[in-house]
């Protein structure tokens, strides 16, 4: 019973911070631009705004276009709930190995571009296709980097992994770090960032999920925008705590959470700066480009998955 | 004794229904009356029946004097049996419910209701058949009534060329592969003395004649399903058959085909190789990838759903392909769980592909539009029909919490125990294969986007399709049955893979005792370290989402503590927007087609039609996308040609002189004659 309390304390700080990451990106990235950036709090100040405002709905949206906002908060949430923030073995993980995280993701995101095309405009149906046509790109490469993983510790729950990772110690094995680099390429089109999609565009023709929640508003945008933060931080934390697992809190002692906070924080922080950086040294690509890249990722991943077979297996 | 007499009334019903049919054309009221009600308790009989072999774990081989006066009727209902016999008639139920309602528009039209009738009752009763069949030759006799009468349905519309066409290809390909059947059949009587199964079970086979029997198997049963590159009237035939009897060929023929090809090579031949595993995984992931990347390019519903069906069945093989791979190299653990797999998703593919045909149906009959560019906007004018045709595009999918999740979800897992195996080879080609699936599953939620994107979604394209309204009670109570099927084999896998142990056991003699170890709640395949997954707790995570929807949308709303208003769409500012601007489904999958542009070499085929006015501006634009199957190019044009150049030296010899056919005749006369001394 204490476990599963705790499991659902970390999945709320687990909401509750990301907006936060979000923010250290974006403060990351003014920095960097010579610009000077907004506090801290101001995605919550965003979010706020938000669910206190009247939702403006097109006259041509369905059901589904309402409901849709709740299914991918309840899907991100659910994939929140999965990963393991600052302490393994929790009981909820066993809910979903790494594979039915994946679905989540994609539940959200068919819904998401079922939603873009519910109003009937033209913006909706583009930003839905251009996702689903990377999604059909991105999956593949993250279920292999992922495929990878799972080889090395024979398992595909997040616990076990991580368990197993720490326990093999530091030993560099070129699949995991071939599946690392595939996993951000991923991460990277996945949560819709620089060079694949421009989280602050607002320019029509170059949206991809900005197209898609374009007529969103209030609280439903709220919902999507507060999902699209924790799916970044799902995919730090995936990141950081799968390949640089130490230092996570092994049992649940108060000190032993304390450092596991603490050295999470502090990874999230080193990752979130270095995708400022890239963002920040790369410029967005032609929507055909971006298959490229994809495929590059998957290339990655796949080269990780056989260097396991071929060169540590037997 | 009950059950014999039980089998034979199910079996017989389904003809009771269809004679009864042969009076429909003077009286269309026995279609709603008799006909399908008929079809129904059939339906029900055959689960019943089937459930119970597959919970009891019982096999009972019944004798009937038919047939041959030397080979009586043999048939057995074991769990396998029992598990297609309930899957068909499942599905028949719902169909059934459907069928009174939808038939409605073609009692005034000019084809006879009694002949659709007639066969649908033929087909039902040869598919039942030819599960439960125990001897070569009332299971070729039960396959060949399924194949012919469903040809009659196929051709059904004959009126238009282009289905008469569609059912010559089915015909001919359903025959070609029936005589591979038999041939492999031939090799097993041949080795083992006799022509029941039981007999052929026992047939001692060298590795050799083991293979051959095998790949003729796959040939033979492998057309039916639609393995690339002999799936090519699967996509024709499907779509032209009247949309309940669509929906019997893609969610239950195909996969009596699957059982053939189960019980033939795990049951008859027994001792699997790992090559011919290899061998399978291989087809089965290029027939997954091409089934998938085929459909995206479609925008004729049903056809798009008959390739979908393509890539099911590539998804069955995998599984099917893993499990002879894990079996053949001594991991019988693992190669059970591969089977399982491929049972669960022939469950799910049977239960969702049927749902989305029925739904394709009732679109059909009330907006006359097959074309997705034309629809839109179908959720409001049918919104039970959307939510039954949502729950069946968020299944085939593959997204938690529904059945087809499920499946995938297992075929992973099998896939990724290769480390246990010893060949270099093997643990490298297996991933791919999995990489191949991932694709697969991605590329098919991206297709199921565009079809209810394009066809629920957005506003209403033509008039036909804004003056359609929400189809009969009786189809969507046809549709309810079999979403509901859809949600629950999502979310209690443990109870179905429970009842799946009985296969395995009979098939192999092989369980999962870990796959339900830790309670209905979780299901952990292999071990509870290795692999989790609550679908139960993932649904109530869902609920509670939906949860929040229903306080915002009808408490809290009410009550005025939350405010929404309704606008136009934003348009850039720039006027109104038309149905015409919207996305179709050639427009949604534009992006994936340039991207595998180098997988249809030519194939997608542009073509624009401007007429230029008195000004240089194009008064009239038309765009057209052809996607035409490349295996006709690459397969069968060269089958083709090879049969006429080679019927051609044949003919040589037909000189029309009456000499030379005398001189044949002596020639033919003296070699008998040397071969008799």
């Amino acid at each position: 019973m204490n476990d599963w309390l705790l499991a659902l304390l970390g999945t709320l700080l687990f909401v509750a911070l990301a907006p936060l990451f979000a923010a250290w990106v974006k403060r990351v990235k003014c920095w960097l631009q010579n610009r000077s950036s907004p506090a801290l709090l101001q995605p919550y100040r965003d979010l706020r705004r938000l669910f206190s405002k009247q939702v403006v709905m097109a006259e041509t949206a369905s059901p589904l276009f309402v409901m849709t906002p709740y299914i991918i908060a309840g899907a991100t949430l659910l994939a929140a709930a999965v990963v393991p923030f600052i302490a393994v073995n929790l009981p909820t993980a066993a809910i979903a190995d790494v594979i039915v995280l994946a679905g989540f993701f994609s539940l959200a995101r068919f819904f998401l571009a079922l939603a873009g095309m519910d109003v009937g405009t033209a913006f909706g149906g583009m930003g839905s296709s251009r996702e689903m046509t990377i999604a059909a790109l991105a999956e593949p490469a993250m279920l292999v980097a992922v495929f990878t993983l799972a080889m090395v510790a024979s398992s595909t729950n997040l616990s076990t992994v991580i368990d197993q990772i720490l326990a093999q110690g530091l030993v560099l094995r070129p699949s995991l770090l071939f599946a690392l680099l595939g996993l951000m390429l991923v991460g990277i089109a996945e949560t819709g960032r620089i060079p694949v999609d421009n989280p602050a565009t607002h320019l029509e023709l170059t949206m991809i999920h900005e197209a898609m929640v374009l007529e969103y508003s209030g609280r439903h945008l709220a919902l999507i925008e507060w999902a699209a933060q924790i799916k970044l931080l799902i995919y730090g934390v995936l990141i950081v705590n799968i390949f640089f697992p130490w230092g996570i809190a092994t049992h649940n002692s108060v000190t032993a959470l304390a450092i596991g906070a603490a050295v999470v924080f502090f990874k999230l922080m080193v990752l979130g700066a270095l995708l400022a950086v890239g963002e920040s040294v790369l410029a967005k690509m032609r929507l055909f480009r971006v298959p490229a890249f994809l495929v590059l990722a998957l290339t990655l991943a796949l080269i990780g998955l056989l260097s396991h077979i071929i060169l540590e297996v037997g | 004794m009950s059950t014999s007499l039980l089998l034979a009334v199910t079996l017989v019903l389904p003809l009771l229904s269809g004679v009864v049919a042969s009076a429909a054309d003077h009286r269309p009221a026995l279609m709603r009356g008799l006909v399908f009600p008929l079809l129904g308790v059939a339906g029900l009989m055959a689960v019943g029946l089937g459930g119970h072999a597959l919970l009891q774990g019982t096999s009972e081989t019944l004798v009937y004097p038919l047939g041959l006066p030397w080979l009586h009727w043999h048939l057995r209902v074991d769990p396998l049996a029992g598990f297609f016999l309930a899957l068909i008639g499942f599905v028949v139920t719902a169909v059934s419910l459907f069928g009174p309602g939808y038939v409605r528009e073609f009692e005034h039209g000019k084809q006879s209701l009694a002949v659709l009738g007639f066969f649908t009752g033929l087909f039902v009763s040869g598919m039942l058949m030819v599960v439960v069949a125990a001897d070569a030759f009332s299971f070729m006799l039960a396959w060949e009534l399924m194949s012919l009468s469903s040809y009659f349905l196929v051709a059904y519309q004959h009126r238009n060329a282009a289905n008469r066409r569609a059912g010559f290809l089915y015909l001919l390909m359903a025959e070609v592969g029936a005589l591979t059947i038999l041939l492999g059949f031939g090799v097993l009587a041949g080795f083992g003395d006799g022509f029941s199964f039981a007999a052929m079970r026992a047939a001692p086979l060298t590795p050799a004649w083991a293979s051959i029997a095998f790949a003729l198997g796959v040939f033979g049963f492998g057309m039916k399903a639609g393995l690339v590159p002999l799936h090519a009237w699967l996509p024709e035939a499907h779509p032209v058959a009247p949309s309940h009897i669509s929906a019997l060929m893609s969610g239950v023929m195909l996969k009596v085909a699957v059982y053939g090809f189960i019980r033939f090579s795990f049951d008859l031949i027994g001792n699997v190789h790992w090559a011919w595993g290899v061998a399978l995984l291989i087809i089965a992931s290029i027939t997954a990838v091409f089934g998938v990347l085929y459909a995206l390019m479609q925008h004729d519903l049903k056809r798009l759903l008959a390739y979908s069906s393509v890539e099911n069945i590539g998804i069955i093989f995998i599984g099917l392909g893993l499990s002879m791979i894990f079996y053949g190299t001594g991991f019988p653990l693992l190669g059970t769980l591969g089977l399982v797999a491929a049972l669960y998703h022939t469950l799910s593919h049977a239960l969702f592909k049927s749902l989305l045909f029925l739904g394709a149906g009732a679109v059909l009959q009330r907006s006359h539009e097959r074309d997705l560019d034309r629809m839109g906007g179908l959720l409001r004018r049918m919104p039970w029909t959307g939510l039954f045709f949502l729950v069946g595009c968020i299944s085939i999918s593959a997204l938690p919490p529904f059945n087809g999740f499920v499946s995938e979800w297992l075929t992973f897992q099998t896939a990724l125990q290769v480390p246990s195996l010893e060949s270099g080879v093997l643990r490298a080609v297996i991933p791919l294969a999995a990489a191949v699936l991932a694709l697969t599953g991605a590329l098919a939620a991206a297709c199921f986007v565009k079809v209810y994107g394009t066809a629920f979604l957005g506003q209403a394209r033509t008039r036909r399709v804004r003056r359609s309204n929400e189809a009969g009670r009786g189809m969507l109570l046809g549709q309810a049955l079999l979403a509901l099927a859809c949600l629950l084999s999502g979310i209690f896998p443990t109870l179905a893979i429970d009842a799946m142990a009985n296969v395995t056991r009979s098939l192999t003699g092989q369980v999962l005792p870990a796959a339900t170890a830790k309670g209905w709640l979780w299901l952990t395949p292999i071990s509870a370290d290795t692999a989790s997954y609550s679908a139960p707790l993932v649904f109530v995570g869902m609920l509670l989402a939906l949860l929040a929807w229903a306080v915002v949308n009808f408490i809290l709303r009410p009550a005025g503590r939350v405010v929404t208003v309704r606008s136009d769409a934003w348009d850039c500012g720039f006027g109104p927007l038309s149905a015409r601007m919207q996305y179709t489904a050639t427009s949604f999958s534009m992006p994936i087609r340039r991207i595998f542009a180098p997988l249809w070499p030519g194939q997608a085929d542009a073509e624009r039609d401007a007429r230029t006015g008195p000004g240089s501006e194009a008064r009239q634009t038309r765009y057209q996308v052809r996607t035409g199957d490349v295996t006709w190019k690459w397969f069968y044009r060269p089958v083709v040609q090879l049969l006429h150049a080679t019927t051609r030296r044949v003919s040589r010899i037909q000189t029309g002189n009456l000499r030379h056919y005398l001189g044949y005749t002596f020639v033919t006369l003296l070699l008998l004659l040397w071969l008799i001394t």
